[in-house]
């Protein structure tokens, strides 16, 4: 197994799928001879060529909207939108087509394609680049969106997005991109989309979270083991739509205590949507009010400010302590 | 019926070029520019060019964050903005930095936004400017909307949009170009071909042989400009501004130049373009054409530009002095909830009271700590 970052694993998932089936095209601005604005497409152009690894014009619409059509065709279209902030300027070929196609044509037509897009604050980037918007596409349905923590769940979760029959959205977090590597194995791996992980077990209260706002949590962790002496159990969500409600009602029922973060703005933001799975499925189970430890109602602001921006380790353990608190 | 050939009116465009990198001047085409608009343009370009590198040195020393660089390319957007009266508007991109300057904008407020402060996308008091714009070509349909309005107020106002070569490949582009001609919205669309979209060069952006001729479709004038050539470029950006202050429409002017530098600090060109592409265009820099040019004709001397280059040195040196001091004073991080909303909802205000009880907590703690 081989040492890999975040950037690495998803190119190496990507080799690999394009080896396995030639269904597989990649397209996007500056994944050709560049590799990509981040390198994950690094070499692959020269390996492939460029009817598989696609340069487009500088068009959002037109990558989308292509991968449609051509995922109607039965190709199996894996889009690069160079950062999520300019996403919108395809917004109306996922929400109109992308997410409908098979609903509208009662199955007739599906659209198997996936959308990546970094994500996310925390790398000193200029405006419209550290958004974490991820509500807007878990808010469509016909829509999956996977995001995942690590590069070794990147790797097998960006299979699994390839090979699912439906749209992906594919939300990587910049910041995890080169901060750490993993071991990654060269054989075939993947894993289930839906499907949330438990990165680290424990009885005391449980803390929600995916992407970027992992490590972060594990961190909280740590701290309240330290401390207070507490096992938190910390969930990666990984796919947030479908969310793995199951996991998360049996991890509160447990517990009685909960704290979700997300980097997104708090207001109608993701963890809305999981303290209400959590109050239908483990109402009677819980011993306080559940917590939410998120971005605020405001837009990222420019870097120097980001970091007051992001919830952190500390601000995470304190609203797991305030669960403790009658 | 049957079958006829429909021949739309305007399918030409011109291709102007009036002094060439060797120095010919086409004398007849020799725009009349008053001696005072020379020194203002000379000025600006050269104060654009120093401050274009002192930036990207700042940010090789770590304090500047990511830039794009705008080397090479003064001519295009310094001969087509001097054009704009203060009353007129200014709509940048993200790649004119020096007709920023220009119009007004400070080098501290462009120091600062590189260095991520959001006090840097604050447009000087009355200033008739939007700030820069980095989603590609979304600010080409602000532009229309500011000249439909003045057209509405019938202010005689005129609107000048900038925008790259990849820019053309945005449907905002079309859209905007389209609802310019069918309102006859005074604007002036300016294209500053740098020939490179990132990675992806001209000719993959599009199969136009021109940008320019996408005019003719949306039935409107345009022109191909040598955009290193600031007379051209100012003749051609006088003709569209006139029409446009007429009542004429609007115009498309595509300026051909290049991006002599990396696309932004973060970007490596040599992933895709050879040193020789670049060389050759360097032999072609607008500045020391039209150096060469105001010398020629005695509008400037020798000692007066060595003067001007070190007036500008320690104008970039102050300015570089002042914005590093104020961002000494600035970055309290409750600011990022202010300006949201002209007035603060409840929860919006929670959410800053919760950041301001949590860095005085931590603030009383590095205290006692
Ligand atoms: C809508 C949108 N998509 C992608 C990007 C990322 N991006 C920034 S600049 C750029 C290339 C712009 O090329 P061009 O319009 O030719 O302008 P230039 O950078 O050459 O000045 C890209 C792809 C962006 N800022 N906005
Ligand atoms: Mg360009």
């Amino acid at each position: 197994m081989a040492k890999m970052t975040m950037v690495e694993a998803l190119n190496m998932a990507l080799r690999q799928e394009m080896k396995r089936d030639d269904s597989v095209i990649l397209l996007g601005q500056d994944i050709g001879p560049d590799g990509g604005v981040f390198r994950v497409t690094d070499r692959l152009f020269a390996e492939f060529g460029e009817n598989r690894v696609v340069d487009t014009p500088l068009a959002e619409a037109s990558i989308v909207g292509m991968s449609v059509g051509m995922a109607v065709y039965g190709l199996k279209p894996v889009c690069e939108i160079q950062f999520s902030g300019f996403i919108y300027q395809a917004f109306h070929q996922i929400e109109n087509h992308a997410a409908r196609m098979r609903w509208r044509t009662r199955g007739r037509l599906h659209v198997p394609m996936v959308m990546r897009a970094p994500y996310g604050a925390g790398v000193r980037a200029l405006e419209h680049h550290s958004e974490s918007r991820e509500a807007y596409w878990a808010h469509t349905p016909g829509l999956k969106v996977v995001i995942p923590s690590g590069p070794r769940n990147a790797r097998a979760l960006l299979v699994s997005a390839i090979r699912d029959p439906d749209p992906v959205i594919f939300y990587e977090a910049k910041a995890l991109y080169r901060s750490l590597r993993e071991d990654v194995p060269e054989e075939e791996e993947t894993l289930p989309i839906g499907r949330a992980n438990i990165a680290r077990a424990g009885d005391a209260v449980t803390i929600i979270a995916y992407g970027a706002m992992v490590r972060p949590a594990l961190e909280a962790a740590d701290l309240l083991a330290e401390k207070e002496k507490m096992a938190a159990e910390v969930i990666d969500l990984l796919t947030l739509s479908p969310l793995d409600e199951e996991l998360l009602v049996a991890s509160v029922k447990k517990t009685g205590r909960a704290v979700v973060v997300h980097e997104a703005p708090q207001s109608f933001g993701p963890g809305a949507e999981i303290v209400a799975r959590l109050m239908e499925g483990a109402f009677y189970y819980l011993e306080a009010p559940i917590e939410r430890v998120t971005g605020f109602d405001t837009i990222v602001p420019y870097f120097s400010r980001e970091k007051s921006y992001l919830p952190g380790a500390e601000r995470i353990a304190a609203a797991a302590r305030r669960t403790f608190i009658k | 019926m049957g079958r006829k050939r429909i021949e739309p009116s305007n399918c030409t465009i011109d291709y102007l070029s009036i002094l060439d990198e060797y120095g010919n001047l086409d004398t007849g085409l020799e725009p009349e520019i008053p001696p005072e608009m020379h020194l203002k343009m000379l000025r600006a370009m050269l104060l654009g060019r120093r401050f274009d590198e002192r930036l990207l040195d700042l940010q090789r020393q770590g304090r500047i964050g990511t830039y794009p660089p705008t080397k090479g390319q003064e001519a295009a957007h310094i001969g087509s903005a001097i054009l704009l009266k203060d009353s007129d508007w200014f709509v940048p991109s993200f790649r004119e930095m020096a007709a920023e300057i220009m119009r007004g904008r400070t080098m501290e407020s462009a120091l600062l936004y590189f260095n991520g402060y959001n006090e840097g996308t604050i447009v000087p008091e009355g200033s008739k400017d939007l700030p820069m714009a980095v989603p590609v070509a979304s600010q080409i349909l602000h532009a229309v909307g500011l000249a439909w309005a003045a057209k509405y107020r019938q202010t005689g106002e005129v609107v000048m949009a900038f925008f790259g070569d990849g820019a053309t490949s945005e449907g905002d582009f079309h859209e905007g170009l389209n609802c310019a001609a069918v309102y006859q919205a005074p604007v002036v669309f300016v294209c500053q071909n740098n020939q490179w979209a990132i990675s992806v060069p001209l000719a993959r952006q599009t199969h136009s042989e021109t940008l320019a001729q996408k005019a003719i479709a949306y039935g409107m004038p345009g022109i191909q400009v040598d955009g290193n050539d600031i007379l051209a470029v100012y003749a051609a950006a006088k003709e569209a501004v006139d029409r446009a202050r007429d009542g004429g429409g609007p115009t498309l002017i595509e300026c051909v130049t290049y991006r002599i530098m990396m696309h932004t600090t973060s970007d490596d060109p040599k992933k895709y373009r050879s040193e020789e592409e670049v060389e050759c265009w360097r032999q072609r820099d607008p500045l020391i054409r039209y150096r060469k040019y105001l010398l020629q004709k005695n509008l400037i001397t020798e000692q007066q530009l060595i003067a001007l280059e070190e007036e500008i040195k320690q104008d970039i040196q102050a300015a570089v002095e002042r914005a590093e001091k104020r961002m000494q004073e600035l970055g309290n991080p409750l600011d990022q909830f202010d300006h949201l909303f002209a007035e603060m909802p409840p929860r919006l205000r929670k959410h800053k009271e919760a950041l301001a009880k949590e860095l005085a907590e931590a603030g009383r703690e590095a205290h006692h700590g």
